[in-house]
């Protein structure tokens, strides 16, 4: 029996909960709102709850079939991640964007080369590197270099990153965005030119679970 | 399948061959503070580097390369002319993207290494034609570059200051540096910034702003680089052959950009002292942008030697990095150039023949 991992709470579960009982396969919690176990009606599937952020983890290792998580976290999460898992589909919800941000009051960044210029300047002036918050520190990476950007450190933050400019611990963030509201809110703009991922949730399989297997589940779920 | 004595043998070998040729053999430390690196390298090293955490020290690393803790323990005690050698393990993380390979590369290996301090202008031809001399066994092929006269080159660019400071911090990255040149050789339009009522937030100041919004109001008033040198420099840059003919084409360049005169006169000296060492220059190959893909801080000559097996990496390299000591020196530069070898990929080689 397949072992489907799905985020325990919040808007990402009863998301996952519909899209699954649109395609004839209904997923409820058991018991209590408290109890992280689940009951499967309509398919040969065995539900757990847990995490989105240890979702990645799980399905590397094979202690469950499938999951679903945001494709950000897998990014993120697994050196490789191909190697490890792959896309069954794209649940058309939890979209949110992995962006770049500077102070709202930089009128002279409003690109990506001006980000770079102004990283070389910050650098040169004030003797470090110019610095980004973030918790998505391997994609953050692998897009700055791809598009050459130097001049810049990364710290790290794994919560309420868009306080680290006023707080003067960071010149810029990169974090996930759904209406850029909070961005807005601490007086920062999203850089056009500079989305480093357009996240979703999506419903993933682990690379070691039988391919025939997840390619019945893909049929019967009508993919 | 090579046992690690087998490969710790090799580099015993190489060793011996430095201490031969008058090097001191040193023995850095393998935890190295992670400031002076993370600043020196910026994020590619990070994303290579062990970093962990010391209660008393703080962030530490282990040693990702020897070439900066030599180059501070001779800044400390050493006086020129100084040549050391080294031989241990380096630590590299292997992040390979959105698939694992299927034989991943090592996250630690031996690197056999030998340094020169002097401000002897031989130096160069000396350390490659040692490098050659040990690796010639293994028919490796031998790539040189010179990132002198391609520095040269750009500061000859008739642009003004700030261009020019431009394209010579990005000369590294191909990508950024040929989309600047793009943008210098065309007029450049007025931008209009939009006004922001938002409050100042962050470290960089107003004034920062306006300064260099200043620079941006002059890009106007630019003449454009007319087309002839980027064509110039795409010729240069794209020099690749043969050393001997990579230096009659680097001539003919030089009557275009008389600013490399001197830097090629310093090549052809050095591919002189190479025959007169031994190194017939025709078994070199001179790509002229080779420096390019290497570590910013190689400034002068580099130097790879590569094995017919297209997903190794170099079996061998090295070359020039005074600004490298510049950095570290505060100021103080010393003139240094040097290589390693990797002691376990020349075991897989004697081993497979």
């Amino acid at each position: 029996m397949l072992k489907l991992g799905v985020p325990s709470k919040g808007r990402l579960m009863e998301d996952t909960f519909r899209w699954f009982a649109d395609r004839g396969i209904a997923l409820s919690r058991a018991g209590s709102d408290r109890e992280y176990a689940g009951r499967v009606e309509g398919a040969d599937l065995s539900l757990v709850l847990l995490s989105a952020s240890e979702i990645p983890r799980e399905l590397a290792s094979g202690r469950i079939d499938l999951g679903v998580t945001g494709s950000d976290l897998v990014r993120e999460k697994l050196a490789g991640w191909r190697s490890d898992v792959r896309e069954v589909a794209q649940m058309g919800f939890g979209h949110a964007d992995l962006v770049l941000a500077v102070p709202a009051c930089w009128r002279d960044c409003e690109s990506l080369d001006d980000f770079a210029a102004i990283a070389r300047q910050f650098r040169g002036t004030h003797g470090f590197r110019l610095r980004i918050a973030t918790k998505y520190h391997r994609l953050v990476r692998a897009f700055l270099s791809e598009h050459e950007v130097a001049d810049y450190q990364l710290v790290d933050s794994q919560g309420a990153t868009e306080g680290t400019v006023a707080n003067l611990t960071a010149e810029a963030i990169a974090d996930i965005t759904s209406s850029g509201e909070t961005l807005r809110a601490n007086h920062l703009k999203i850089l056009p030119d500079a989305l480093i991922h357009a996240s979703q949730a999506t419903l993933f399989a682990s690379q070691k679970t039988d391919a025939k297997a997840i390619k019945a589940f893909a049929t019967q779920l009508g993919l | 399948m090579v046992t690690k004595s087998a490969k710790q043998a090799i580099g015993q070998r190489f060793l011996a061959a430095f201490r031969d040729a008058g090097a001191v053999e040193v023995a850095p430390d393998i935890l190295l503070d992670a400031a002076t690196l993370l600043d020196l390298y910026g994020e590619d090293i990070r994303a290579r580097a062990y970093v962990t955490a010391d209660p008393v020290r703080g962030e530490v690393v282990l040693r990702p390369d020897f070439t900066v803790p030599v180059v501070r323990a001779h800044m400390e005690t050493g006086a020129e002319p100084a040549r050391y050698c080294y031989l241990g393990e380096v630590f590299r993380k292997q992040d390979h993207g959105e698939t694992r390979p299927e034989h991943p590369r090592d996250n630690e290996y031996l690197q056999a290494g030998f340094e020169v301090f002097a401000r002897d202008a031989g130096a160069d031809a000396e350390v490659f034609a040692l490098f050659h001399r040990l690796l010639t066994p293994y028919g490796l092929s031998a790539t040189m570059g010179d990132m002198d006269i391609l520095l040269d080159a750009v500061r000859a660019l008739p642009v003004s200051e700030a261009r020019r400071a431009a394209l010579l911090h990005h000369i590294w990255r191909p990508i950024r540096f040929s989309r600047l040149l793009a943008r210098f050789s065309a007029p450049a339009s007025p931008r209009a910034l939009p006004d922001s009522a938002a409050p100042w937030t962050g470290l960089r100041t107003g004034s920062e702003m306006e300064a260099r919004i200043a620079t941006l109001s002059m890009e106007p008033d630019e003449p454009p680089l007319p087309a002839v040198w980027a064509n110039r420099l795409t010729r240069l840059f794209a020099v690749d052959a043969p050393a001997p003919q990579a230096l009659a084409q680097l001539r003919e360049l030089a009557s275009e950009i008389p600013a490399i005169v001197e830097a090629v006169d310093r090549l052809a000296t050095r591919l002189d002292q190479l025959a007169a060492r031994g190194t017939d220059p025709v078994a070199i190959r001179f790509a002229a942008s080779h420096g390019r893909e290497t570590m910013e801080y190689y400034d002068g000559m580099t130097f790879t030697f590569t094995a017919p097996h297209p997903d190794w990496p170099p079996v061998a390299s090295g070359g020039r990095y005074d600004a490298l000591t510049a950095q570290l020196g505060a100021g103080r530069a010393i003139p240094a150039v040097g290589g390693i070898i990797r002691p376990g990929l020349i075991a897989e080689l004697e081993a497979s023949c």
